[in-house]
């Protein structure tokens, strides 16, 4: 049965059950990230943690969000 | 204080010990730094390029935020871009020794202009408005439509989270996060009321998410197991 109000209520509360960078160092390997991500390279395993830092931060998830927009519209280009 | 600056160390992860060597800078990449620490009107002519890079970032954040600001005016908005971009150009200025060559130089700016722009906007976003400390939305998880035993299931475990929440949690962990994690205030928002910054206060959040965690898991209560099986 469907309850997604609940999941992402508990998601947000309990975030990733793994370990996880914290803010800063999200944000030092953030470029490196979006650009192994964009060459289609295993960002994850490169940079463990800062996947699941970023479903756990929404702030931070929203820069990822915004730098991988943004280089990949102008890789497109 | 710029937005880069409030984003300081928590802890590293256990698995990023090994940072990789840095590689050979790209041409570009080496041109602005050659640039950025020379003399005279290079140096002016490479900071008023970055400047405008900086721009060109914040503006393209403000774009993506704006239709959820609707109340914002366009001078208010060229302003918050301009703000982020002069921000983001001190921070880059002051950290181009941080600069590893692991990504294009233009990638690393980018960051710091749109982390500029993002804090700025979700701060104005919030502006004058009270911050919701105490749990809104435990009323919101609505059991309806669900089976009478889904419905059990589903009390039992808001009762069982609430109960944690209170007697597990710090008063500090508590009220960050119901702040953040339940009533959705941004970190940045509720870092600058708290006089903190978001590094620090993520760290209190992942705190007591584990709290949590290790508490329901004592009572047995796998909430993994829950998520994946309901």
């Amino acid at each position: 049965m469907e309850r997604p109000d609940l999941k992402q209520a508990l998601g947000r509360l309990l975030g990733p059950a793994g370990p996880e960078v914290g803010c800063d160092e999200c944000f030092a390997e953030l470029d490196r990230y979006v650009e192994l991500e964009l060459a289609g390279t295993d960002a994850d395993t490169a940079i463990p943690g800062l996947r699941a830092h970023l479903d756990g931060c929404p702030a931070c998830r929203e820069e990822h969000e915004s730098l991988r927009a943004l280089v990949g519209g102008e890789q497109a280009l | 204080m710029t937005a880069v600056a409030s984003v300081v160390a928590m802890r590293p992860a256990p698995q990023a010990a090994g940072k990789p060597t840095s590689p050979p800078l790209d041409r570009e990449s080496r041109q602005w730094l050659d640039q950025l620490r020379s003399k005279g009107p290079e140096h002016v002519e490479a900071v008023d390029r970055l400047h405008a890079l900086l721009l060109r970032a914040a503006r393209f954040e403000v774009a993506r935020r704006r239709p959820m600001l609707p109340h914002l005016r366009g001078n208010d908005v060229d302003d918050i871009a301009l703000q982020a971009a002069d921000d983001a150009l001190m921070s880059v200025l002051a950290r181009l020794d941080d600069f590893r060559g692991l990504s294009r130089f233009s990638t690393w700016a980018y960051k710091f202009a749109l982390l500029e722009a993002a804090v700025k906007l979700r701060k104005r976003a919030w502006q004058g408005r009270e911050l919701p400390l105490e749990p809104e939305t435990w009323s919101l998880f609505s059991s309806a439509g669900l089976e009478p035993e889904a419905e059990a299931e589903q009390g039992e475990l808001l009762s069982t989270l609430q109960t944690a929440i209170n007697d597990v949690l710090t008063p500090h962990q508590r009220r960050v996060l119901v702040a953040l994690a339940l009533n959705g205030v941004p970190i940045d928002v509720l870092a600058d009321r708290l006089n903190t910054n978001r590094g620090a206060l993520y760290k209190t959040l992942h705190d007591a998410r584990r709290k949590l965690r290790k508490h329901l898991e004592e009572l047995g209560l796998s909430l993994d197991l829950w998520e994946e099986t309901n």
